[in-house]
């Protein structure tokens, strides 16, 4: 089918780069990043000043800043950010044909069932249209409520006060090397203001709202949850995510006011080459509740540390996450808490399945500082491991100034038992399914929580991975 | 007389591990509908026995055969031998966490229905029928296979299990359970109840104490010592044993 097609009368197309402005000055893309890619990037988002100007600044942070030596292993990452492009406008990157989408990821796709059209947004060929239109109209009722909902570059454009007062404040441009790179260069995004006491049930879904930017390499969000508001924040999607970028490197930060409540849930399934260096932290104010759901699929090397700073009292930061690492994959996943009010309370519960040679390592922190008078954190990690030659590592920072603080960490790690794998073969389940079922009840307590159409994609994606695994 | 269902012919069987013997040549014949009691003091391979036809990877056929429906069973995955129809009720079933019963059975029921999808609406109405039939709490059903379980919790699911998947041969190990008496009649009545349900399936009871077979009537009882089976008798030879123990036996297997 042509790409186009579908749309042709239906007077859909002016939604197509609805988001990017008709006047655009002329941009070539080229790999590779200094000051005037910087400087470019600045000006054809038509930006104000201050945010060139911050640009500068970070790019400065970003070359300052050592690679880091933790985690996973970055050794071959310099030759690949100087290879890519780290900027490209989203007519540039439509061009992809179908033909160009490896047959792999297409017999993914067909496997999973995922109907065409969305198959070309996912390999990143096509704009989704009928999301579109659902979109829209949900996108009015949120407008009756004053909810703000816009890629992060109208964000910038349409709120530049609300955009100003809060942009980089829940991480700074120094945070860490690849944050000061996502400052520099961030493209892409989602900007959401949810106003006091707004209760939304429909889960804001980043789905919706991009077509050609969802792929976004530096994506950059921004949500601020007032007072007393509740929401919900959906981004990524289980099926592969092709993309010929090997590099992704996401900012999001996320305030939520005293008494609000927010859930950001993310699933990403990214190709094997993949970089996936990724900063998410909240700010969580008094009597104020934030969840991650984290699910984290594919890539080559992942490293993502969801983060709750509990700075009002009462705040409560919970992290969920579940982390996959196939063949030759590294997941170095987990979450950060940091305690700095009374009565804060946090939960980590994360679960790491490895097959075959793939590694998932958990590193968390959990700091208490002084002062954060019975504040309460619980750690669990619980690894799988599918064969002799996976591997997980367990890396719980704890550090306690406070004296009336209670830290418990609980770690386990197990196999699939071959009389598990009996006990479910002996009822007629052919062992690939037998372990996909083990695999499945592993995660259930995280999966449960996901949204119905997520989880059923999760499960016939572990189905699909496990083809083939036990032995 | 048609061929037997189940034939065992001289098997021997090693523990895959160490390589050390525990059936030294079972001979059995069962027939379609029958029920038929192993009994014999621990250690007398009778569990063995009932894993080696399930297929269990951690024994190994040393010698002899096992003929199923006329086909070698020995030559089966242990998936494919529970879709051909025999089902192992298990003494010590493993937890299965996150997993419900119902999701597992659905999954188990489509498996042995290969080439026809299990409508979730016909199998939720059978699931609540079968429940009934054995007197259990539907929301039985929603809780994760095995995790917390009594022992007698344990059997409800075996049997549950058992009265779904319809084989033509369960076996049930119940070689300890006879010291929770609770266990004994939740299996004695199930079975009892899929017995009278569907008289064409056969039962190969194994256990260790007479009791359970006062809840469940066999048509044949053998006395296996040391790997093999020593005598062979009805009912009544059930009887002899709780009176007399195996010790009347013992010196069968001296000359092996």
């Amino acid at each position: 089918m042509p790409e186009n097609e579908t749309v042709t009368g239906l007077g859909l197309e002016e939604y197509k780069y609805g988001f990017v402005t008709e006047d655009k000055p002329f941009f070539k893309a080229r790999p590779g990043l200094d000051e005037d890619i910087v400087r470019e990037i600045s000006a054809h988002k038509q930006e104000p000043e201050w945010m060139l100007e911050f640009r500068l600044k970070a790019l400065k942070v970003y070359r300052a800043k050592p690679m880091p030596t933790w985690g996973g292993d970055l050794t071959q990452l310099d030759r690949v950010l100087d290879e890519i492009y780290y900027y490209l406008r989203p007519q540039e990157k439509m061009e992809r044909s179908w033909d160009d989408v490896p047959q792999e990821i297409k017999d993914t796709f067909e496997k999973l069932g995922i109907p065409e059209a969305e198959r070309k947004v996912l390999a990143g060929v096509g704009a989704q249209y009928e999301s579109e239109m659902v979109y829209h109209s949900l996108k009015k009722e949120w407008e009756d409520k004053g909810i703000i909902f816009e890629s992060i570059e109208d964000g910038l454009r349409l709120y530049p006060e609300l955009f100003r007062e809060h942009f980089s404040t829940v991480v700074p441009v120094s945070d860490n090397k690849f944050a000061a790179l996502n400052s520099a260069v961030w493209s892409g995004g989602s900007f959401v203001y949810i106003p006091k006491g707004v209760k939304v049930d429909i889960p804001l879904q980043a789905y919706f709202r991009v077509n050609a930017e969802r792929m976004g390499q530096f994506e950059r969000t921004l949500i601020i949850v007032d007072e007393g508001a509740e929401a919900q924040y959906i981004e990524g999607c289980t099926a592969p995510v092709y993309t010929t970028e090997s590099f992704h490197s996401g900012v999001i930060e996320i305030i939520v006011k005293p008494n609000a409540r927010f859930r950001y849930v993310t699933i990403q399934n990214w190709s094997n080459n993949m970089y996936n260096l990724v900063t998410q932290r909240a700010m969580v104010h008094e009597n104020a509740t934030m969840e991650w759901l984290d699910g984290n699929l594919g890539s080559k090397l992942t490293m993502k540390y969801p983060s709750c700073y509990l700075v009002g009292a009462g705040a409560h930061g919970e992290i969920l996450s579940i982390a996959y690492a196939g063949d030759g994959q590294h997941q170095d996943t987990g979450g950060k808490v940091v305690h700095a009010a009374p009565h804060t309370t946090s939960q980590i519960i994360s679960k790491s399945i490895s097959k075959g040679t793939g590694r998932a390592t958990y590193r968390g922190l959990c700091k208490i500082y002084e002062g954060s008078e019975s504040a309460k954190s619980n750690v669990e990690c619980d690894a799988l491991l599918l064969n002799e030659t996976s591997r997980t590592d367990t890396f719980p920072y704890i550090e306690i100034e406070e004296q009336s603080a209670s830290v418990g960490h609980e770690a386990t790690v197990s196999k699939i038992g071959a009389e598990q794998l009996f006990y479910l073969m002996s009822r007629g389940l052919a062992e690939d399914e037998a372990a996909a079922m083990i695999v499945r009840g592993f995660i259930e307590p995280i999966a449960k929580l996901l949204p119905l159409e997520y989880a059923v994609e999760l499960n016939r994606l572990i189905e699909l991975e496990m083809e083939g695994s036990v032995g | 007389m048609n061929e037997p269902l189940l034939k065992i012919e001289n098997l021997h069987a090693v523990v895959a591990e160490d390589g050390s013997e525990i059936l030294r040549g079972v001979d059995l014949e069962l027939n379609t509908g029958e029920v038929h009691a192993i009994m014999g003091p621990n250690g007398s391979g009778k569990s063995t026995l009932a894993k080696v036809l399930s297929g269990h990877p951690g024994y190994e056929v040393t010698d002899g055969s096992v003929t199923y429906r006329g086909d070698d069973l020995l030559e089966l995955e242990v998936d494919e031998r529970a879709r051909a129809g025999i089902f192992l009720a298990f003494q010590y079933p493993v937890d299965i966490p996150g997993v419900s019963i119902a999701n597992f059975l659905r999954t188990a029921v489509q498996a042995n229905r290969p080439g026809e999808e299990v409508d979730i609406f016909d199998f939720q109405e059978e699931l609540l029928d079968r429940m009934q039939l054995l007197e259990m709490d539907p929301v039985f059903a929603e809780r994760s296979v095995n995790q917390g379980f009594s022992g007698g919790e344990k059997k409800r699911n075996e049997i549950l299990q058992l009265a779904m998947l319809r084989p033509a041969l369960a076996v049930l190990d119940e070689t300890d359970s006879g010291l929770d008496i609770d266990a004994l009649q939740v299996v004695a009545a199930g079975v009892n109840k899929l017995k009278e349900d569907r008289p064409e399936m056969s039962a190969l009871l194994i256990t260790h104490y007479q009791r359970l077979l006062n809840f469940i009537k066999p048509d044949h009882v053998h006395v296996m010592i040391a790997g093999r089976i020593v005598r062979s008798g009805g009912p009544e030879l059930a009887e002899a044993l709780e009176a007399g123990g195996y010790e009347a036996y013992r010196g069968e297997t001296a000359g092996v």
